[in-house]
């Protein structure tokens, strides 16, 4: 931004950035490497905003679940990724949402194509099970599921979908040859 | 043996563990960034005590909120406690639950499950 006409560009831009943030009702963005710090920061500072607006307390405490597990699931697994591309890597967006119905937490980070079919077939068998199906599935996973290096227990997509009782959302864009950009969005109704 | 007790923050629990005056409880928040080495001392402190426990064990875990992390370890926590039990030692857990809280009061359903020893839910109001 070495002129005016930069700066200007530069802010008309960060305007219209506002207005898309307002347009799609989001009340927290980030983009960066997802640490400790930055979930205990984000959790407790979106559950204040909840509580300052009264809302019923299993709503918070679902919220607040679904935001641990989506921001645990970028710090662990973000840096799984081979990538010689430094651009993505251990790095992601997180963005929370807030409407009239309900809220959304939706994660963004790059993964490499080579665990794209593990995800997705992960996210369709736990998207097609039953409330009954998913509890089987966590004990089972709890009990015979090893804790990864990264301290993961493989719960995490299993625990929102019983949280929240909706299908998980997801899409893979394509980043390279080898990578991808995956998304993933959980909604949690207002109306509990 | 030396208790243990680890005052509990915003995203670690409160730990007590006290042979002598047979005060147990695991309470709070836990989502430490790395459960492995936090619930480490827990389960060392359970293995030695299963030597030689107390005549009556009875565990209190009164969590507000644990992630999926945590869950695992709890579990293993629990399996210790089972196998105290399984010794012909007379154990008891007690899972306390805010009242309003559905979820909590399941997870405590679902380990009794899946463990094999008395268990006793406990609501209280926040």
């Amino acid at each position: 931004m070495d002129n005016k006409k930069d700066v200007k560009g530069f802010l008309e831009f960060v305007y219209e950035f506002y207005k898309s943030m307002k347009a799609h009702e989001i009340t927290l963005v980030y983009e960066g490497e997802i640490t400790h710090q930055i979930t205990k920061a984000f959790t407790s500072l979106t559950e204040s905003n909840m509580a300052k607006e009264d809302e019923p307390g299993a709503v918070q405490r679902k919220v607040f679940h679904v935001m641990v597990e989506c921001l645990q699931n970028i710090s662990k697994h973000a840096d799984d990724f081979t990538s010689s591309d430094f651009l993505f890597s251990g790095r992601g967006i997180f963005l929370v949402s807030k409407g009239d119905n309900e809220y959304s937490v939706t994660t963004g980070n790059a993964v490499d194509n080579d665990r794209i079919e593990e995800l997705t077939t992960m996210l369709e068998t736990i998207n097609k099970m039953d409330k009954d199906e998913l509890k089987g599935l966590y004990k089972r996973q709890m009990k015979e599921g090893r804790l990864s290096d990264k301290g993961g227990a493989g719960l995490g997509f299993i625990d929102i979908k019983r949280k929240t009782g909706k299908e998980l959302e997801y899409h893979f864009l394509p980043i390279s040859n080898d990578t991808s950009f995956f998304l993933l969005t959980s909604t949690i109704s207002r109306d509990d | 043996m030396e208790n243990i007790k680890i005052q509990g923050t915003e995203d670690t629990p409160k730990v007590i563990l006290d042979k002598d005056n047979e005060i147990m409880e695991i309470s709070g928040r836990s989502l430490p960034e790395d459960v492995a080495s936090f619930y480490d001392p827990v389960l060392t402190w359970l293995e030695e005590y299963s030597q030689n426990p107390n005549k009556k064990t009875i565990f209190n875990f009164k969590l507000v909120y644990f992630n999926t992390a945590s869950s695992k370890l709890l579990l293993d926590i629990l399996m210790k406690l089972e196998e105290i039990h399984e010794a012909g030692n007379d154990v008891l857990i007690r899972w306390h639950f805010p009242e309003d809280d559905e979820d909590m009061e399941e997870a405590g359903e679902e380990y009794a499950d899946i463990v094999d020893v008395p268990f006793e839910q406990v609501s209280y109001s926040l």
